[in-house]
């Protein structure tokens, strides 16, 4: 590879006191897929910030097709043909399709629409994705994800598109979407788009990159072929030890039925399931994106109502419930979307952590505050959350620390049955690490837990049963010694039978 | 101690801005005799009851994410009914806790709508805003209340004009916005107030019964904007239909002013307290000034957005 479309020197930038990125370098060439490597505060959002112009670089040199490169904002730097995708999608969801991807750059004579030329260009940038079917006068919020990535991504295509940057594209997307948005990716590489890829998932870096650089602590610590690296050497350069047990068992004996689904349905999605939980278990629920799993975990907490069947906790069959009843059973629910259901980000760690069971900080429903503060600090002292202390905002804390905030409540309350929703997405491998570590203990300790995931490695690997959902229903219940990935795949797309 | 530094700023805020005020009212010529005086800020403060009270139970409202449109129109219709019965011979603490009642009454039915019809609070209360100005001119024939006298009508003031005591209505508003503020800080209660305006769905995932929670917190503002209007009817001596119209507005500018977000789950009493003093002191000030009402309007509403803009920046900085 003689020719570099991108190449960054030395690039540093520091915030206040903190040095955010202390030398990055990168090249990448043309038609190249790179994947950008690291956990959680490694410096990977501020190095796409400072490529898609949001912040300026303090030092070093970035260099487009051979030019120097200084994006002043965003715009500018789509103008030089740098767009960024980010994981939380831009789009003005009560406009449609077509209109969305001209966004900022109307086809347009003397300020009235120009609707034929818009409409082609629009077609002309899907066609290049090989999506030419999308339907343009829909309203984007019509759209799935998925489609609404595309939509996102033709938009980029208006410009002479050099580089485009996606982070954590696959984070809300199905086996299938994912495969689809590879073979997009696949067509822009060979439009000589080089693409900058940013993802937690390994496997998927392994499987779409053509070379891939490590961050830790701001820095380059390494870059190679894909081809030629293994994940554990990959793994050990962004944690900076070897991380042996991912997903760490201990033998725990299964006691009574602590949980029991009958043939619950709920609207709109969730049509059948029964399952039966045992103290000690891991069960995990497998399937698509709106396959029902979360619909499922919600009925079972009381946030939704059942339209029919009937859930028995310890035996006690109980229809008319709600998310009070259910802590009060010691049941306790980690909701899959930290920002806008499980945490309150402008309140305190201590809050956070103890919303459900303020009253035991005191009595006559007055807070004993040194209390509280001192439970909080234990658990973030046990959990090595990062943090200046438990008084500090939640919201300020890295997506990895606030889950284990989140799942700290669940363990003070303290739960006896853990409804897990995705309990790992969107965090770093360390903090993931951790989470598994934690599940085997409360399994190991009697504790009874559901796992929703849609990381098959995740499933297979944490579970002692699992069940996988399709189309709201709860299909197949098994030990997991008698599944596969690829097994689960052909259950969760109704491939099975 | 970081962390108490910061706090410590986020309140100062509002507190450096009522300095700033009190200095810059206390150097031109016109008013750097009376101003900085014991008698003017008895006066200051005595203006401020009916804001501060109303900012109480707005504080409440607003840090659970909620709004309330209907406190100036709640207002003129607890003092038409207290006045009312006043005429009908009750003593001054019957007519005190009826006038309460009804305030809480008209929270009550804010907070069910809002809660049990799922509709937003804005459109809500300013639908009640017209049904408790139009049902108070209603009551009132159109006309205002008068009544021979009455133990209320000396609340607002003290039996020596001059002297040093403070009239009754200010040591009221004192007492409670200490009490509230313990309330939302200390209890149980308190905190869940916060969490529901911080995060709803958080709120209910945690066992919260926001429902309830919600109907409570109206139905207590509610109590407070009725005691508000106590001291309205104690200040003009009369019952009047057509009293504070737009004091909703006043009242919602002080809890702003002192911090609180409308987006929910920020704000303090002390803030807001101090908020509505600021309001009070330029309105104040301005007279002895002797600048005419629309100067005063106009002044207040660039205090609005350039305290609301100074907030912004300080959180910007923290994040």
């Amino acid at each position: 590879m003689s020719d570099v479309r991108l190449r960054l020197t030395a690039i540093q930038k520091s915030f206040g006191a903190t040095r955010a990125l202390k030398s990055v370098s990168l090249e990448i060439a043309p038609g190249e897929v790179h994947a950008i490597i690291g956990e959680n505060g490694a410096g990977k959002s501020t190095l796409m910030k400072i490529l898609s112009g949001a912040y300026g670089a303090d030092a070093g040199t970035m260099n487009l097709s051979g030019l120097p490169y200084l994006p002043e904002n965003p715009h500018d730097a789509r103008l030089k043909g740098v767009a960024m995708i980010y994981q939380e999608l831009n789009l003005a969801l009560h406009l449609s399709a077509q209109e969305n991807i001209l966004l900022g750059a109307e086809s347009a004579r003397a300020g009235w629409i120009d609707r034929k030329n818009s409409r082609e260009r629009a077609q002309a940038a899907l066609a290049q994705l090989g999506h030419e079917g999308l339907d343009l006068d829909r309203l984007a919020g019509d759209f799935s994800i998925a489609e609404q990535q595309i939509i996102e991504i033709a938009r980029a295509l208006l410009i002479s598109l050099q580089v485009l940057i996606m982070d954590e594209p696959t984070s809300s997307l199905t086996q299938a979407d994912t495969e689809k948005l590879f073979a997009t990716i696949t067509r822009l590489r060979a439009r000589g788009v080089s693409i900058i890829y940013i993802s937690h998932f390994l496997e998927e870096c392994r499987l779409i990159a053509d070379r891939y650089t490590v961050l830790k602590d701001g820095e380059t610590v390494g870059s190679g072929e894909m081809s030629g690296a293994s994940l554990d050497h990959i793994v050990t350069l962004m944690t900076g030890r070897e991380v042996k047990e991912l997903y760490p068992r201990t033998a725990h004996p299964m006691g009574a039925v602590v949980l029991e689904v009958k043939a619950a349905a709920s609207k709109p999605r969730l049509r059948q399931a029964t399952l039966q939980l045992r103290a000690g278990e891991v069960f995990g629920l497998g399937g698509l994106i709106g396959a029902g799993r979360t619909d499922l975990l919600r009925a079972i907490f009381g946030l939704d109502d059942l339209a029919a069947g009937e859930i028995c906790i310890l035996g006690a069959p109980n229809r008319a419930v709600g998310p009070k009843n259910r802590w009060g059973q010691g049941v306790g629910f980690l909701s899959e979307n930290r920002k806008e259901e499980g945490l309150m980000l402008n309140q305190t760690i201590t809050d956070n952590l103890t919303l459900t069971k303020l009253g035991a900080f005191g009595r006559m429903g007055w807070i004993n505050g040194a209390r509280q503060e001192a439970v909080a600090q234990r658990w973030v002292g046990e959990l090595r959350v990062k943090c200046r202390d438990a008084g500090q905002l939640i919201g300020e804390l890295s997506g990895g620390n606030q889950q284990k905030v989140a799942l700290a409540r669940l363990l003070e309350h303290p739960a006896r049955i853990f409804l897990l929703d995705e309990p790992t997405r969107g965090i770093d491998v360390g903090s993931k690490a951790q989470i598994y570590q934690l599940v085997s203990e409360l399994a190991a300790a009697g504790k009874a837990v559901v796992v929703v995931s849609s990381y098959l490695p995740e499933l297979l690997g944490m579970c002692d049963t699992i069940g996988v959902m399709c189309r709201g229903e709860l299909t197949a219940v098994r030990p997991r010694a008698e599944w596969s990935e690829s097994e689960i795949m052909r259950a969760a797309t109704g491939s099975a039978d | 101690m970081k962390d108490t530094f910061k706090s410590m700023l986020a309140k100062g805020g509002p507190f450096i801005g009522l300095i700033l005020v009190i200095v810059l009212f206390s150097i031109p010529g016109e008013t750097r005799e009376f101003f900085l005086t014991y008698n003017n800020f008895k006066i200051i403060f005595t203006q401020t009851v009916i804001v501060a009270i109303g900012a109480l139970g707005m504080t409440m409202i607003i840090v659970s994410g909620g709004i309330d449109l209907s406190v100036g129109s709640s207002i003129a219709l607890t003092s038409v009914a207290g006045a009312q019965l006043i005429q009908r011979g009750w003593a001054p603490i019957p007519v005190l806790l009826a006038m309460v009642a009804v305030g809480a009454l008209i929270g009550l039915l804010n907070g069910t709508a809002i809660a049990g019809l799922r509709m937003t609070p804005f459109i809500i209360t300013l639908g009640t805003l017209g049904v408790a100005r139009g049902s108070a001119k209603w009551m009132a024939d159109n006309q205002t209340v008068n009544y021979e006298s009455s133990p209320i009508n000396g609340w607002m003031t003290t039996a020596d004009p001059f002297g040093h005591a403070l009239p009754a209505g200010v040591w009221v508003t004192l007492g409670l916005a200490v009490l509230t503020a313990i309330l939302l800080r200390k209890t149980v209660f308190g905190r869940h107030v916060f969490a529901l305006g911080s995060n709803e769905a958080t709120a209910r995932l945690c066992g919260i019964a926001t429902t309830r929670l919600k109907v409570a917190i109206y139905t207590l503002a509610g109590a407070f904007f009725g005691l508000a209007g106590l001291f309205q009817l104690s200040r003009l001596r009369q019952g009047d239909p057509t009293v504070a119209v737009g004091l909703e507005l006043d009242i919602i500018a002080s809890v702003i002013i002192g911090g609180a977000s409308l987006s929910g789950g920020v704000g303090t009493i002390l803030g807001s307290m101090i908020g509505a003093l600021i309001m009070a002191v330029l309105r104040n000030g301005s007279q002895q000034m002797g600048w005419p009402t629309y100067f005063q309007e106009i002044i207040i509403g660039l205090v609005i957005i350039v305290a609301v803009f100074l907030d912004r920046l300080r959180q910007g900085r923290q994040a």
